[in-house]
């Protein structure tokens, strides 16, 4: 039992550090999508997974990439699950993750919006959102495009250092 | 731990490399994920409304596909692109389950590849040809503005499936929507020529509205946000002329079956190919 306990966690550690394949500075633990990590009674790895976005690529390459890293460590039996409730949120990249995209000037998000349940309201000047320069610390920046190189970033440039850099939008 | 690691992996995963193209091992979206419907939902009417969700998305991701490369500037192109591919994963997630439901077992591929446009039934607003950018950018904010609210209303849906599918989608759709209204309104409210266009882009997709609004009660709330738009980008409110027949019975227009044969040729005519 308690040896059952100790391999669960160690397949959790290992899981917890494969790199995400669009934001490799992060690991699936930083960014929040691998939701659990237990052992069966015959040995077999569950990795649960959950996807940032509907369309993301990505997806398949995080299951291979777990399955993977858990065979290396010898689990020959590895199950992932896609888990999609409750729907991943940017909340859920932890204080460390953020410090890590900060550091690879990727602003990281703010608080996702909170929708009451009821009609989606629709918000046509939306109070003008102050996301620090992540290179240069300046709070003087605007937004270029709402969507960038992937679905969870956007585009944005620093009015001071004149530095363009990504955003990881709230969702 | 290196980015080449990531690739490994991949290669690691499978019998072979050829992993990145149609026919070429995609898992199924639902993998690992509960598929049993429960009891007391009909899973004939599950099914045809996840087709029915799923063909407006695949459709209306390829037309926005095509602005790829003709876009007025890169970040729209961008922009476009990554919209379209939310509805592509939307609609990837809502043909497996509609695969699941029917009982036939048929994956996103069948659904996506092998049906002809008699069978889709998507709104015909999703297929007509994009035009100018003033028309994709009304119709993006009609399509969104109405999949929000049905999203919205689907995540209290009976198959906990259907409503964790709708649930991951209303947050996408928000920022679709909101992307079309800020340009609706930049052009209504822009030049003359961009004012131009909007007003000639709401009169060719009034007469598709109808279609739209048959099967939930979201009529209301989706005019209420068009309205608020065009309040703010100076365009009146289109009159509306229903035209007869709807996409949603598989009457379409002779612009589908030219857009099915670019998304389904490669894979008709090399059918199971894995390369």
């Amino acid at each position: 039992m308690v040896t059952a306990l100790r391999d669960a966690r160690r397949a959790r550690r290992i899981a917890e550090q494969v790199p995400d394949p669009e934001l490799p500075m992060l690991t699936l633990a930083d960014l929040g999508v691998l939701r659990e990590v237990s052992l069966t009674e015959d040995g077999t790895v569950v990795a649960s997974l959950t996807p940032t976005y509907s369309g993301c690529p990505a997806m398949a390459e995080m299951r291979a990439g777990v399955a993977a890293r858990l065979r290396e460590a010898g689990y020959a039996h590895v199950e992932i699950r896609t888990v999609l409730d409750p729907p991943w949120s940017t909340d859920w990249i932890t204080a460390e993750g953020r410090r890590k995209l900060a550091e690879h000037g990727i602003a990281p998000p703010g608080a996702a919006p909170r929708h009451a349940a009821g009609p989606v309201p629709l918000v046509l000047s939306p109070p003008r959102r102050s996301v620090p320069c992540p290179r240069c610390g300046h709070p003087d920046t605007e937004e270029t495009s709402r969507f960038g190189a992937t679905s969870c970033k956007s585009l944005w440039r620093c009015l001071a250092c004149r530095e363009p850099f990504e955003y990881v939008k709230e969702i | 731990m290196s980015d080449d690691h990531v690739y490994l992996t991949l290669a690691e995963g499978h019998e072979d490399d050829t992993r990145w193209a149609y026919g070429t091992g995609f898992e199924d979206p639902l993998h690992g994920v509960d598929t049993a419907v429960p009891d007391d939902v009909d899973a004939g009417e599950l099914a045809a409304l996840c087709v029915t969700l799923a063909d407006d998305a695949l459709v209306c991701a390829q037309r926005l596909a095509e602005w790829t490369t003709r876009a007025p500037e890169l970040e729209e192109e961008v922009a476009l692109a990554n919209i379209g591919l939310d509805l592509l994963g939307q609609a990837r997630l809502l043909y497996s389950r509609a695969g699941q439901a029917d009982g036939t077992g048929r994956d996103e591929d069948a659904f996506a590849y092998f049906r002809d446009a008699g069978d889709f039934r998507n709104v015909r607003l999703a297929e007509l040809p994009n035009r100018d950018f003033a028309f994709s950018v009304v119709r993006l904010l009609v399509l969104a503005s109405w999949r929000l609210a049905h999203f919205e209303r689907l995540t209290a849906h009976r198959d906990p499936v259907l409503a964790a599918i709708a649930a991951k989608g209303l947050k996408e759709l928000a920022y679709h929507r909101q992307y079309a209204a800020e340009w609706a309104v930049r052009l209504g409210d822009g030049t003359e020529e961009s004012h131009r266009r909007m007003r000639r882009a709401q009169e060719q997709v009034a007469p598709y509205l109808g279609e739209l609004f048959t099967a939930y009660d979201v009529r209301d709330e989706v005019v209420a946000v068009l309205r608020q738009v065009t309040e703010a980008a100076g365009l009146p409110m289109p009159v509306y002329r229903p035209l007869p027949g709807s996409g949603r019975t598989g009457d379409h227009t002779e612009h589908l079956a030219p857009l099915l044969a670019e998304l389904q040729g490669v894979a008709r005519a090399h059918p199971e190919a894995t390369w």
